[in-house]
């Protein structure tokens, strides 16, 4: 075989043909690369030595200044001699593998991988635990539906509360920063923690956390509209959403989080849009509420496959919420200041029959939390009394 | 067999895994080894001399230290293994391309820039081509050394790169370097495309080698270089060490590429007063 360089020198891309060919030979076979380069020989010899392949420059008297015979080395073949393919392995290029093994690391699912790569310390890296079909569907919808909070919301709406209702409003917004705070934490730790062979459960997360980040920042603008101070938070909705943070494991904390507290607030973001009393605490709620369904969602399809799977894992779940429920026993969950601001948001002022309209409209919004929590339940196959039962424990800080 | 203790100079960074990973793969096949670091050659070859390493991981100026020590003293010196990549080097002298030198002769009463005073490749060897062309150092031309860690025997690139940027400030006329590190340098831009020319490179020659002084228990010696020489590039736990140290296979040693430098140090009387001291430090 032949290379003729002509004037191209070899740094300056040569190299590449010259590999080129090489790599189609086997360890002993030779080339000839012949060029008018200066430099050509110098550069050959040296690139030659670095990849173990044997080097003979043969000087021409003729204007040609000269070629090489190259002898193919066998480092190359031995580098990708124990490769593997980034897959599951069942013949489709983008499988997913059960069990990636830590050493495919960053790899890309397709890639060839170099044997003897080093191992990362991922610990979600089992698929049954975090895998759901539905993410790739679930990740584009989210990346469709991102929306611009500079740009997607009233902000420059005129409206007039009277001052309670307006602190009641910037307390609601207070509350909802510092849940919206836990349900960025919790999916970004996991990131960290996740194989990314698992990738679209990666970006699904990783959106999730950006959603949050919007969230965060709405309902700040939100609060701080027409006033310099946020509201109140107390020991007990700090403790509840503590117990969501340290959660170490995946499915669990997807399960406490996604399924119940985001399901949960799913009814509550939906109750603040329809009794909103200004256009901003609407559409910060109704936008909110929105992304909050797809995060409820993934929860319920990843955990719905894995119940699948693996059934005895459900009175795990059962136990999880139970042992949340015990630690929170003796802390007061939601704080009154919440409470009583959601009741004069919903009456809208106070007069007598407000007021009665808005606890009407409050043990509604219970009602429907628990109703909403005991169908996700059962949808992830709990029978009907152990969702009552389960709904029931569900924390009284909502999320 | 008693434990092989090796010698190395750590002239960068990168050595101690190097070697921490020589150490698990030799001990992991029953072969008792460590390693010492020195902070330059000298201090190893006479180390070596006075029986506290059996081998020796040398440059090219640190065998010839050892062979000739070895010599004085009535012993015998091996290179017993080199790297594949030690074999049959080249150095190159460069000018730049407007610089109006045609040929050898034109550098008279020029500026030649080398690198470290005891690089083999980019000081020693050239230096001794161009007097073999009847051109004396610093009595036909001047030489402007770029001494980056005198002692690491220019294994250190820093040398050779100070001496390119100080041709093309037109600080000097030409510039010596290893043919490796032309090609380093014209890929990363050091060296622009035309800037520069060839204008004459030295005959090949070979590089580092591990060396043992006889009185090193044969077996040992013997089975570390069977170890050596059966380190595979297809072992991903030995290719990442390979890879560190620039080789893909070990070969094994000769004498026959130290020539050029031998001449050298002849000439340029490189190495005598060392030589002299470590053989009083070792009757």
């Amino acid at each position: 075989m032949q290379v003729d360089l002509g004037s191209l020198g070899f740094a300056e891309g040569g190299y590449l043909l010259v590999k080129r060919a090489v790599r189609g030979l086997a360890p002993g076979d030779s080339i000839r690369v012949s060029g008018q380069a200066a430099d050509l020989d110098v550069h050959l010899r040296a690139w030659c030595r670095a990849e173990g392949h044997r080097f003979d420059w043969q000087a021409t008297p003729n204007a040609v200044r000269g070629q090489a015979v190259i002898h193919t080395g066998a480092a190359e073949t031995e580098r990708w001699a124990g490769a593997r393919h980034v897959s599951g392995g069942d013949g489709e290029e983008d499988s997913v593998a059960e069990h990636p093994p830590r050493s495919w690391g960053l790899a890309a699912r397709g890639s060839i991988i170099e044997a003897g790569t080093p191992e990362f310390d991922f610990t979600l890296t089992d698929k049954l635990d975090v895998w759901s079909d539905d993410a790739a569907h679930i990740y584009q919808q989210a990346v469709a539906a991102q929306w611009d909070p500079e740009t997607a919301v009233p902000w420059h709406a005129s409206f007039e509360l009277s001052d309670d209702l307006e602190d009641a409003i910037v307390q609601v917004m207070t509350y909802l920063i510092e849940n919206e705070t836990a349900a960025l934490i919790v999916p970004s730790r996991f990131i960290a923690q996740l194989h990314p062979h698992f990738r679209e459960v990666m970006q699904v997360l990783a959106v999730q956390a950006a959603d949050e980040a919007r969230h965060i920042e709405v309902f700040t603008r939100r609060a701080r509209l027409k006033r310099g101070t946020l509201g109140r938070s107390t020991i007990g909705g700090q403790a509840s959403l503590k117990t969501l943070v340290d959660e170490p494991q995946f499915a669990v904390a997807s399960f406490l989080l996604s399924v119940l507290g985001e399901g949960t607030f799913l009814s509550l973001l939906w109750f603040i849009e329809r009794y909103a009393p200004d256009p901003v605490t609407a559409t910060v709620a109704r936008l909110a509420a929105q992304d909050e369904a797809r995060h409820v969602a993934f929860g319920l399809a990843h955990l719905s496959q894995h119940l699948a799977r693996e059934p005895e894992f459900r009175p795990r779940l059962a136990a999880a919420v139970h042992r949340r429920h015990d630690a929170l026993r003796h802390t007061a969950g939601l704080n009154d200041e919440v409470f009583d601001a959601l009741l004069l948001m919903a009456a809208g002022s106070w007069e007598h029959d407000a007021l009665r309209l808005g606890s009407r409209r409050i043990m509604q919004l219970i009602h429907d939390m628990d109703e909403g929590r005991r169908k996700r339940l059962v949808r992830l196959g709990f029978a009907e009394h152990e969702a009552a039962d389960l709904s029931a424990l569900h924390t009284r800080n909502f999320m | 067999m008693t434990e092989l203790v090796l010698g190395a100079v750590a002239y960068d960074q990168k050595v101690v895994p190097i070697w921490d990973g020589f150490l698990q793969y030799f001990r992991a096949r029953d072969l008792s080894f460590d390693y010492v670091l020195f902070s330059n050659y000298e201090r190893q070859v006479e180390a070596q001399a006075r029986g506290h390493i059996h081998v020796a991981w040398h440059s090219p100026l640190a065998w010839l230290q050892t062979e000739r020590i070895a010599t004085r003293l009535g012993r015998r010196a091996e290179a017993i293994v080199m790297r594949d990549t030690d074999r049959d080097l080249r150095s190159v002298i460069l000018v730049r391309a407007d610089g109006g030198i045609a040929s050898i002769a034109d550098l008279r009463r020029k500026i030649v820039a080398v690198g470290a005073r005891d690089s083999p490749q980019a000081t020693l060897i050239p230096l001794n081509h161009l007097a073999r062309h009847a051109l004396t150092p610093e009595q036909d031309f001047t030489v402007r050394m770029f001494d980056t860690l005198v002692g690491k025997h220019g294994d250190h690139i820093g040398g050779e790169r100070d001496a390119v940027r100080a041709l093309l400030r037109g600080e000097a006329d030409a510039a010596c370097i290893l043919d490796a590190n032309h090609l380093a340098f014209v890929r990363e831009g050091t060296l622009p495309a035309s800037a520069t020319r060839i204008l004459a490179q030295t005959g090949v020659y070979d590089h580092c080698n591990f060396t043992v002084l006889d009185g090193v228990e044969p077996d040992t010696v013997a089975r570390f270089r069977e170890l050596l020489l059966a380190m595979s590039y297809a072992d991903a736990d030995v290719r990442p060490l390979l890879d560190l140290e620039g080789l893909k296979a070990w070969v094994p040693g000769r004498v026959t590429g130290y020539a050029q430098l031998s001449e050298a140090i002849d000439r340029f009387g490189t190495i005598d007063a060392f030589v002299s001291g470590v053989e009083v430090l070792c009757r």
